[in-house]
């Protein structure tokens, strides 16, 4: 890493007159790494831009302690390697989100030597608002105009060259979709990076509140941290920021904060004239840049959102869209995921019991029924993730997602959810797992938090492949029916505690929904397949620690203390639950089956096989079976059986994404209580009425 | 600290039902019917519901076409060339005007 002078980094003024002159520093010249990072609002093409510089060169991970994804790779171009990090899309920099703190903290303390602002040149207007709060703070700015193509068939006159006149900094005509413009941003941000920032016009708060701007800059003057710019910190207070308010009660004498207080409190209504504000100064900045069509003109967006995001039409193209992801789902995915657990996770099991059956039985039972069958068997989901993942990619980049979340917005607001919770909670139908994972899309902490709560609710493949195989035994032709039976229950369930928690976990509280609907484009095979790629390292990186980590633990409860599974601790647990099956009239053994498919889901058909007796697959089982359950036993063992405990694959990346341990337990508890009394419900309901008996 | 806060608030919506009475024409963007375009008068409601919209571009001043309404449910806009999906409740805390025969942009 270069060694800067950090000193001769010029601080921005914003109360400074607008478009001064700040004559950057010259910067030394010669092989090093630049230190990018990338800032925009969210669907203006940044991870594109980020796609097409790094390529397959690029990590993916958590920030610290959050959450958050942190995207970064590398980019090399003339011997310079640019280091970039992906920062996470905000529309602006106030602390409402965990995003926005992230990104404002990222560019004011990590010091990158260059910000490139990714900006959609179809609404340029809200687009520079975020680049009027950037140039707020100090770093050297390139503004990466991205989609001019759409802007022009939207029949909006964009000038660059205009812009980049009015701005003071570099402006790049980009179509990232396209693959164009990315080399001469490279050498924009070779170019500032060398040459430092130029005058550069920044905006300046409205006139009406520049007096108490100022005041406010010499109460807390002396007393602001470094790295902090003392114009920003006094801005960020008038606009209400919490976490900068904190920070400077923290620093500031008691007398000192009593007098920032009563300012604070004088102009309270500031935030909408701060906003204001900038986006006259975005109005000036455009004036001459950006021609706007006359109003009343008809898209191709507006013709398809008039089916799309009608409240009866928009749900037949929801439910169509659906449709064919099932569709795919069981006539691509789950054969070739019958094939992997035949060939490779059962093949491979029985392959290591061979070859291991020297050593001591511990051995061979951990890496045969530890690892290859609870993470392995995880792993043979793939090819039924990837599909979604694709899908659900290539709908995300059409611009569709963002419908479908209008769509349901409807529904999920019974359960004090927005639109956008539909989304993960989709997913949880190939596995939990990603829709655990994907509920970070909800910016509310706490409607995150109900997301994942309910997600282990939506069946995924996994409990109905087992339904698949038990249901034929017992009801036949009418499986089917049965199987979209359990499908419907479960999801009335999850309405049903959804509506609960909501009052439970959020209070009651309203859930604000305010949502972009992008422009419709082509979609894009690159960005798709790369999002699809870094999804699916994702889950198999999760299979390969977490999940691993917890299937050799249950595995190791399941054989503990005689390495025999009815002997197990495990077993013993199962009979000890076994009044609670004598309810529903189902026997220990099924008991135990159920506390296996803890490991993952298909365990409960190999289990029951080991202590029946039988050996093999379902075979065995159809002769079995039927002697010691009736169909009603049958049916509620069905019922408990989707509605249980998810797999610890689930189970611990809900610790990972909720981050408490107390949430996660009473997940557990919630769900073992609930599918137990809907499970009893259902069989006492078929003995009144003397159904299946 | 306390007793002082709650004075302020108390004082904060005095001054907002002065100024929602005083503006015989206001109503909120949920009233607006498809296809009519009006003017964004004020935002009502926290901190950040007020930052979140102001970022979007509901700022006072600002052009909102409505895009779809069926008096209940979500409601799409249109403000500064963006759509906006808001649900029913925030369509709700913005207050606009009618637009007169100037359209001015900007208070």
């Amino acid at each position: 890493m270069r060694n800067h002078d950090e000193a001769a980094r010029s601080v921005p003024s914003v109360l400074g007159a607008c478009c001064a002159d700040g004559s950057g520093p010259t910067q030394p010249v010669g092989p090093c790494t630049i230190r990018v990072a990338l800032v925009g609002q969210p669907n203006v093409g940044k991870s594109t831009v980020f796609n097409l510089l790094t390529g397959l060169n690029q990590h993916v991970g958590n920030w610290p302690g959050k959450t958050v994804e942190r995207k970064e790779g590398i980019h090399r171009c003339d011997g310079v390697d640019i280091q970039i990090v992906d920062l996470p899309g905000t529309y602006s920099l106030t602390a409402n989100s965990l995003e926005e703190r992230i990104t404002r903290d990222y560019i004011i303390h990590e010091r990158p030597d260059v910000v490139v602002m990714v900006a959609d040149a179809a609404s340029l207007e809200r687009n520079l608002y975020l680049l009027s709060e950037i140039l707020c703070l100090p770093a050297p700015v390139v503004l990466a105009l991205n989609m001019v193509d759409v802007a022009q068939q939207q029949g909006l006159g964009v000038e660059p060259h205009v812009l980049e006149a009015a701005l003071g900094l570099p402006v790049v005509p980009m179509v990232a979709s396209k693959n164009q413009g990315v080399r001469e941003l490279v050498d924009t941000v070779l170019r500032v990076y060398r040459e430092g920032p130029r005058g550069v016009c920044r905006p300046d708060i409205r006139e009406d509140h520049r007096e108490v701007l100022a005041e406010l800059v010499n109460l807390i003057a002396g007393s602001v941290p470094e790295p902090y710019p003392e114009d920003w910190v006094a801005l960020k207070m008038l606009e209400g920021d919490d976490e900068i308010t904190e920070m400077m009660r923290a620093r500031l004498t008691p007398e000192q904060w009593e007098q920032v207080h009563r300012v604070l409190m004088k102009h309270e209504d500031a935030i909408l004239a701060i906003a204001g504000g900038r986006y006259e100064w975005v109005r000036r900045m455009t004036r001459a840049a950006l021609t706007v069509p006359k109003a009343g003109q008809i898209t191709l967006t507006d013709r398809i959102d008039k089916v799309t995001t009608h409240p009866v039409w928009g749900l037949f193209v929801l439910l169509g869209v659906l449709g064919a992801i099932f569709w795919l789902t069981y006539t691509i995915g789950s054969p070739i995921q019958a094939f992997l657990d035949r060939y490779l996770i059962q093949a491979g099991a029985e392959w290591v019991r061979t070859a291991l059956a020297g050593a001591p039985w511990w051995i061979s039972g951990l890496l045969a029924d530890g690892v290859i069958g609870g993470a392995g068997m995880v792993l043979t989901f793939l090819p039924i993730l990837v599909i979604f993942f694709a899908v659900l990619g290539a709908l995300e980049d059409i611009g569709y997602m963002a419908r479908a979340a209008y769509v349901m917005d409807r529904f999920m607001h019974l359960m004090g959810l927005h639109g956008k919770s539909f989304l993960p909670l989709f997913l949880g139908f190939g596995c939990n797992v990603p829709a655990v994972m994907g509920a970070r899309i909800v910016d509310s902490p706490k409607a995150r938090l109900l997301t994942i709560l309910v997600a282990p609710l939506v069946p995924c493949t996994a409990r109905m492949a087992v339904v698949a195989v038990l249901a034929p035994i017992f009801f036949g032709a009418a499986a089917i029916w049965v199987s979209w039976g359990l499908i419907a229950l479960s999801l009335a369930v999850l309405a049903v505690v959804g509506i609960a928690l909501h009052e439970l976990v959020l209070g009651g509280e309203h859930v604000a929904f305010i949502m972009e609907l992008p422009l419709y484009h082509k979609p894009n095979a690159r960005t798709i397949g790369l999002s699809v790629w870094q999804r699916t390292m994702g889950f198999v990186r999760k299979a390969g620690t977490i999940i691993l980590i917890v299937s050799v633990v249950v595995w190791a409860l399941s054989v503990l203390p005689h390495g025999e599974v009815d002997t197990s601790i495990l077993a013993a647990v199962g009979r000890f639950l076994s009044p609670l099956g004598a309810l529903m009239g189902v026997g220990w053994q099924m008991m135990v089956a159920l506390l296996t498919s803890f490991v993952a889901k298909e365990n409960t058909i190999a289990t029951l096989s080991v202590l029946l007796g039988v050996g093999g697959e379902g075979a065995g089982l159809a002769q079995v079976l039927p002697t010691l359950l009736t169909p009603a036993s049958a049916l509620a063992f069905l019922v408990v059986q989707v509605l249980f405990i998810p797999c610890a694959a689930t189970v611990a990346t809900m610790r990972q994404e909720t981050g408490s341990w107390k949430w996660t337990a009473f997940s557990v508890a919630l769900l073992f209580i609930l599918s137990f009394a809907v499970g009893i419900g259902v069989y006492q309901l078929a003995l009144l009425t003397g159904w299946g008996v | 600290m306390h007793a002082k806060k709650h004075f302020h608030l108390w004082e904060h919506f005095r001054r907002r039902e002065r100024k929602a009475a005083t503006d015989g024409r206001a109503v909120t963007l949920g009233a607006l019917p498809a296809g009519k375009t009006a003017t964004v008068a004020e935002l009502q409601g926290g901190r950040g519901f007020t930052t979140r919209m102001a970022a979007l571009g509901f700022t006072p001043g600002a052009q909102v076409t409505m895009i779809q309404n069926f008096g209940r449910g979500p409601v799409i806009v249109m403000v500064r060339g963006t759509r906006i999906a808001l649900g029913r409740g925030e369509a709700e805390h913005v207050w606009i005007s009618a637009n007169g025969g100037e359209a001015h942009e900007e208070s």
